[in-house]
């Protein structure tokens, strides 16, 4: 099955899940899948039916943007990244 | 890729005894040395990631190091931010910091700004400096450094953090993609934690500040492979790393369009968060939010009342001390309903904001009673009444100072 990495903002939303192994044979077949099984992460990724554009999905080292979207075909063993947008630093 | 400085330095006797280990590897040799002696990089930010920086590229002989930061050094600092120690306590950053990196290197020159990074100042202080290190604690920063070092066209060294996790690239947009062409748009305002609220491992910011280093240094020097048009992602629990490929976006907002013509916006409104890390919260001066002492909540609790005291603090927090008979849901719970409540994906009723009542009084704490303050704010947007809100003032940590000394502190 492929899997999908999770990144740790959205763990809250995948019961502290680091890695969500899902069904589908397209990008958008397993995201929708990985929604399917955690609802409340559906409002982070998606705007209605489009990808937030801050959501930055990763099939192996690329883009899914520069290969076929949600359309891009997935392997049985290939590993989907979801890649957050974090900003810390200093802290305090 | 050719060296970002064609600028060379001699070199005294004594500098070539210090950095021997340097130059005896060609790959920096003489030459390279006198590259970065001749060098400047600006430190955006002196705490997590910008203590390694500072310490290791004053060490590597970096000969001007500017730092920016306006904060000064708190006892919560320590864990993470090693160039301050616990006699900078109360000090500026800067200050604190320009004394070890003198310390360790006293031929180098170290510029200090006190002040924070704006629109109004950014092209003024990035303007004399080769190379720009993005070391600071939030979106609207981040964006206004990336925005200035394309307009000014420097290089970019990029790391943040978050709990376990470490990011690093260089944007450079003469060579590759800037930060906005990963990130257009910053996330809306509290759907990612900052490190204040969501905690990170001390140790982090120094695995991802020491390779912010590295890459200044080979930018410097034009040595090996910069991480342009990469972005390495560190997982510290898995001891991963992992590399992706980031490209240019032909539509980049900023970096598609001629450098001259990039305006500085106004970073906090395109983010929707203040430029720091702080957890604070605005609101009309015209209602202010209720407070309670500790005082008062326990004279209140002995009296025997029927008290709705809500802890907005995160269960590892519980773990260290709680007051009695609270109602416990995390603040990040709290915002992520609140979230989907605003966006109509959910009634109220259906998240787990059923648990705060709207029709009594409601007495919020956390550890210092900022985070306390903020949800207060977010359940005053969702229609709850502002004056039955009570923010505890100085949280549990008042309460163990004033109440019960048996208590911890943390």
């Amino acid at each position: 099955m492929p899997s999908i990495k999770i990144p740790t903002p959205l763990r809250p939303y995948t019961g502290n899940q680091a890695e969500v192994e899902v069904n589908g044979s397209n990008v958008g077949e397993a995201l929708n899948d990985l929604v399917s099984r955690y609802p409340d992460i559906k409002q982070h990724l998606y705007n209605g039916d489009q990808l937030r554009n801050f959501v930055n999905i990763f099939l192996g080292e690329d883009d899914i943007r520069f290969l076929d979207g949600l359309d891009t075909a997935l392997e049985e063993n290939d590993s989907l990244r979801i890649i957050p947008s974090i900003a810390g630093g200093v802290g305090r | 890729m050719q060296p970002i400085v064609d600028r060379l330095e001699d070199l005294t006797h004594e500098e070539i005894r210090r950095y021997s280990r340097h130059l005896i590897m060609p790959e920096i040799g003489m030459e390279g040395q006198r590259r970065l002696k001749a060098s400047s990089v600006l430190l955006v930010g002196t705490g997590g990631l910008g203590s390694p920086l500072a310490l290791y590229l004053a060490a590597a002989g970096v000969g001007r190091i500017g730092l920016v930061d306006y904060d000064v050094v708190d006892d919560t600092n320590l864990h993470r931010q090693i160039i301050h120690g616990h006699s900078s306590i109360g000090m500026l950053k800067v200050e604190s910091a320009r004394r070890r990196m003198l310390d360790i290197n006293p031929d180098i020159q170290v510029d200090v700004y006190n002040e924070p990074l704006t629109s109004d100042n950014a092209l003024r202080i990035l303007e004399p400096y080769d190379v720009i290190i993005d070391g600071t604690d939030n979106f609207p920063t981040r964006y206004l450094v990336n925005d200035a070092c394309v307009r000014l066209g420097k290089p970019n060294v990029y790391g943040s953090i978050l709990r376990f996790e470490g990011q690093l690239s260089v944007f450079y947009a003469k060579e590759g993609p800037c930060y906005r062409c990963m990130f257009p748009e910053p996330p809306p305002p509290g759907l990612v934690p900052s490190c204040a609220e969501a905690g990170v491992l001390g140790v982090l910011p120094g695995t991802i500040g020491t390779m912010q280093a590295t890459e200044g240094i080979k930018l410097i020097t034009g040595i090996g492979e910069p991480m342009i048009g990469r972005m390495l992602l560190y997982d510290a629990l898995e001891m991963s790393f992992t590399t992706i490929r980031i490209r240019k976006n032909p539509n980049c907002p900023v970096c598609s369009i001629p450098a001259e013509e990039v305006e500085l916006i106004d970073y906090e409104q395109f983010c929707g968060v203040p430029a720091h890390d702080r957890v604070e919260t605005r609101y009309p001066d015209d209602l202010p939010i209720p407070t309670i002492s500790v005082e008062q909540l326990k004279q209140r609790m002995d009296a025997g009342e029927d008290l709705f005291v809500l802890d907005v603090r995160n269960p590892e927090e519980w773990e260290i001390a709680v007051l009695p008979n609270t109602v416990k849901i995390p603040k990040s719970q709290i915002d992520m309903a609140a979230f989907q409540v605003a966006s109509g994906a959910q009634a109220r009723e259906q998240t787990i904001l059923a648990q705060i009542p709207t029709d009594r009084e409601v007495i919020v704490h956390c550890r210092s009673g900022v985070r306390s303050e903020n949800v207060i704010e977010t359940l005053r947007e969702l229609g709850y009444d502002p004056t039955r809100l009570i923010n505890l003032e100085g949280g549990i940590l008042d309460w163990a100072r004033r109440i019960d000394r048996t208590m911890p502190v943390y």
